[in-house]
């Protein structure tokens, strides 16, 4: 711990411009950053980008209720695989996170696991059954700067106004999972002439888009500041982008599989491949993508969202809606082909750091003073998924097959080198 | 044999069936689907001819679907069986074009059971060419033809020829 | 040809062997006795998830027609195993020695996953709103068989009713069309599916407008949830657009037939007894199920890849 680490070789991508240097870590801080640095450690940067860790705005850890699909322990090896240093967990365990307890569980069991830090956040209802609000200044007061009901929307409109309302006087962020639950009974794939053909009940992009309408008008109402999931369509995007134009309190995120993948995937009835929001057309992917490159999207967030298999081998219909992401979101993002690496260092560690309200440790400069949390990737290296070989604790990675490009070499948290060389530390 | 051979073979023959149970009253002629059909047609019609006081049914049986060899031989599409009479009680005269292992006879034999149950069946081959693997003897044949295993007979109204392996 | 999912993966080439191969069992089942050991030492389970009776029936039927051995799980509705246990009760019944299932299930998608699970072959009896592809095979070869023609080359199908929910709708559409029939759907836009522009079809809500000139009226059934579901407003008003009426059935051509794939709505869809339809197919339909699923299973077991040579 005492030993003074230097990553060598590498490219520094800070917010203020790039440059050839080494890094030199000690006690949990970034110390030096220059050329021909040398340490008692050295990690070699050769070809690398290195940068601040990811944060993750969007895992689901599983822990507590589910740990036959994930752990805290597990997913933050995922996480930390995937260059993360920071996650944000969904607060649909079991029990749900809308008390202080189950807060602080989280926030613990993700501090024994020591590899990323783990950050809850919390219910906008109890239970997120939608009916009343979580205790939310007391959780606030616990340190959830998140709130979100993910999985579902807040379907009554007077609640989420009023959950907004609230909101404003603690200065937290509604993080709302946008979906009109009437227009998506049993729907299992995107409304489209795929889903016309397999006989299966249509996801329409409406039952986003209308949630999405509704709550940048409840922001325009309340001043509350408000953090949109995994935006999936193209009327999404554009409604973000007219309302960030009206200069509303609004943050949009999208994930890496609705920026890969399409609806046609779940013509192999392979339940791997459903997810909510639904995997969408090519053009929703233009439309994203172009949502990204004019800042109307603000992170890329991993939905990571692990299933056990028995659970996957269920008919399309039965099956849970989710899939991996944290090992692969950086491979499947650069693979797009669409996004300058100082882009992508934005979307997955800089801005989502400012969303989850962690910028004191998170999505900082490479610079002396600076905690030690960095990742270091080759953006160009081109690999392959072997479900079998994910630190999750699932395998429902729809990645099989696909040809990823950029891979995490070592990701450092705290000081600590929690990978190197793709292999996790601990 | 060239076709004259066939034709005059075909007349002996029905002669024979004529005589040996003489005359034709309940008797049916059945040819294999597909080689034995068309000389199942012309045996009924030279009996017709011959023996005018009756007209002799003619079937059509399609075995494939009886064999005990069904994957090596595909089903013929289209050689459907027709068995447009009752042949209970009736002398059947199963009429295919070349006898071999005897395998195509049996299935018959069991098929015929499927439309009722005939007096007698009787075997009629214009070519037997031996190798026959089940105890099946013809009752009427047109000509005994001497042949190696992987030879290849060919039966057409045009004549019999015997060819090389394939 | 390994598994009989969907008409798509049968293509017009097995279809239209099928069809063929259909006239030889047609036939076997007009004999005195109509049993041939053609699948004899093969094991066929039907596995349904889902009630049906008629269907299920016609399977057994069929493989004792041609001697093969058969195992029935059904599988109540009341106790639809979910899909983990799914996977255990094909491997199950995988190695007590099966040779093909025949599978239903209320879900899109099951025959495929099976396949994943065995090595034996899977026939789709009907998978939720998607497929049943041997329903399709039945009412091509009664269409044959009625209309004396291998071909369906300008013949006009309309099919009423419950579009979007209809596995039969869905099978006989791609089976039809691969045929050359022009297919016209009728229903109310609530009961079309959301997309179906890239379908080989053409849609109306206005049944009258097609009656006199359809060659083939295929009614479907409509379920009486649909009401709740808010697909339709009530029974009778469905009944009074899409229903067939003693006056629609004036209207049709003389020479036109009337299916439906049963069981059917009486009073819903069919407001009159179909005995009183002079070119009713219905009866030739429940007929014909047995030879046609005679000919699947002796072409996926009997068979091997060999249909279609000649002799």
């Amino acid at each position: 711990m005492s030993k003074s680490i230097v990553i060598k070789g590498g490219t520094v991508i800070n917010p203020d411009g790039d440059a050839r240097a080494d890094v030199r870590i000690e006690r949990g801080q970034i110390v030096e950053v220059a050329t021909s640095l040398s340490g008692e450690i050295q990690i070699d940067a050769s070809g690398c980008v290195v940068t601040s860790g990811f944060v993750d705005l969007h895992a689901h850890l599983r822990e507590p209720g589910k740990e036959e699909a994930e752990t805290i322990e597990t997913g933050s090896r995922a996480g930390a695989l995937g260059g993360y240093t920071a996650l944000v967990a969904m607060p649909n365990t079991d029990p749900p996170q809308d008390s202080v307890a189950v807060i602080d569980f989280v926030r613990e069991q993700g501090k024994r696991a020591g590899l990323v830090d783990v950050i809850p956040s919390g219910c906008i209802t109890l239970a997120r059954k939608g009916e009343t609000l979580a205790p939310m200044a007391e959780l606030a007061k616990a340190g959830v700067r998140l709130f979100t009901d993910d999985g579902t929307g807040v379907q009554d409109a007077s609640l989420m106004r009023r959950a907004l309302e609230y909101a404003r006087g603690l200065g937290v962020t509604l993080a709302q999972h946008c979906e009109v639950a009437e227009l998506t009974k049993g729907a299992v794939m995107n409304e489209c002439q795929c889903c016309t053909d397999l006989g299966l009940p249509g996801w329409p992009s409406i039952a986003e888009e209308l949630m999405v309408f509704r709550d940048i008008e409840l922001v325009r109402i309340t001043g509350a500041s408000m953090h949109f999931l995994h935006l999936s369509t193209r009327r999404s995007v554009e409604l973000v982008r007219a309302a960030k134009r009206d200069g509303l309190p609004i943050t949009a995120e999208v994930t890496p599989h609705h920026l890969a993948l399409t609806e046609e995937l779940l013509s192999s009835y392979n339940p791997v491949y459903k997810v909510n929001p639904p995997l969408r057309s090519a053009d929703d992917i233009r439309a994203l993508t172009a949502g990204i490159l004019d800042g109307t999207i603000d992170a890329i967030a991993t939905d990571h969202a692990p299933h056990p298999r028995r659970d996957k081998e269920m008919s399309l219909d039965m099956a849970p809606p989710g899939m991996l992401g944290l090992e692969t979101a950086l491979g499947v993002v650069l693979a797009q082909g669409s996004f300058e690496l100082r882009n992508v260092v934005a979307l997955m560690s800089w801005n989502p750091a400012r969303i989850a309200g962690v910028t004191k440790t998170h999505g900082r400069p490479i610079a002396p003073g600076e905690p030690a949390n960095i990742c270091v990737f080759d953006p160009d290296l081109r690999w392959n998924v072997d479900p079998e070989r994910l630190a999750s604790k699932s395998m429902n990675t729809p990645y099989v097959g696909h040809s990823l490009r950029g891979r995490v070499r070592h990701t450092i948290f705290k000081g600590t080198p929690t990978v190197i060389d793709g292999q996790a530390q601990k | 044999m060239s076709a004259a051979d066939v034709r005059r073979a075909i007349v002996r023959i029905s002669h024979e069936i004529i005589e040996r149970n003489h005359g034709v009253e309940g008797l049916a002629i059945v040819g294999l689907q597909r080689g034995g059909t068309w000389i199942a047609e012309a045996i009924a019609k030279q009996i017709n001819e011959i023996e005018t006081s009756v007209t002799v049914p003619l079937g059509a049986l399609d075995v494939s679907l009886h064999r005990d060899d069904i994957g090596m031989r595909p089903v013929s599409l289209g050689a459907i069986s027709s068995i447009p009479f009752d042949l209970s009680g009736a002398t059947v005269v199963l009429v295919d074009d070349v006898l071999y292992t005897g395998r195509t006879v049996r299935a018959a034999m069991e098929g015929l059971n499927n439309y009722g149950r005939p007096r007698a069946v009787q075997l009629a081959v214009l070519v037997d060419r031996g190798h026959r693997e089940l105890p099946i003897r013809p009752d009427f044949v047109g000509k005994n033809l001497p042949t190696h295993r992987d030879d290849d007979v060919s039966v057409t109204v045009n004549g019999v020829t015997i060819g090389g392996s394939q | 040809m390994k598994h009989l999912r969907s008409i798509d993966e049968l293509g017009k080439d097995g279809l239209v062997k099928l069809l063929q191969l259909t006239d030889h069992m047609a036939e076997i089942n007009q004999r005195p006795v109509p049993k041939v050991p053609a699948l004899r030492g093969r094991t066929v389970a039907s596995l349904f998830f889902e009630d049906s009776t008629r269907t299920r029936l016609s399977f057994e039927t069929a493989a004792k027609r041609l001697s093969a051995d058969t195992m029935s799980f059904n599988v109540s509705t009341s106790s639809v195993n979910k899909g983990e246990s799914l996977r255990d009760t094909v491997a199950t019944i995988t190695d007590m020695g099966v040779d093909a299932f025949v599978v239903r299930h209320k879900s899109v998608g099951i025959p495929w996953q099976i396949s994943q699970w065995t090595s034996a072959s899977i026939i789709n009896a009907g998978d939720g709103a998607h497929q049943h592809p041997t329903q399709a095979l039945v009412d091509c070869y009664t269409i044959r068989e009625a209309t004396h023609t291998q071909s369906f080359d300008g013949m006009q199908i309309t099919i009423v009713g419950d579009i979007k929910h209809s596995r039969v709708a869905r099978s006989n559409i791609q089976a039809f069309s691969m045929l050359g029939a022009e297919i016209t759907l009728v229903a109310p836009p609530t009961l079309l599916p959301p997309d179906v522009s890239h379908w080989p079809v053409q849609t109306t809500h206005d049944l009258d407008g097609v009656i006199p000139t359809s060659d083939v009226l295929y009614m479907l059934r409509l379920q009486s949830e649909r009401m709740s579901q808010g697909h339709v407003p009530t029974l009778r008003e469905y009944s009074e657009q899409y229903g067939l009426t003693q006056k629609r059935v004036m209207r049709l051509k003389p020479s036109a037939f009337v299916m439906h794939p049963g069981p059917m709505n009486r009073g819903v869809e069919m407001q009159i007894d179909p005995s009183d339809v002079k070119n009713s197919l219905i009866h030739r339909q429940v007929a014909n199920g047995v030879s046609v699923r005679m000919a699947v299973l002796f072409e996926l077991l009997g068979s091997g890849s060999s249909l279609g040579g000649q002799a």
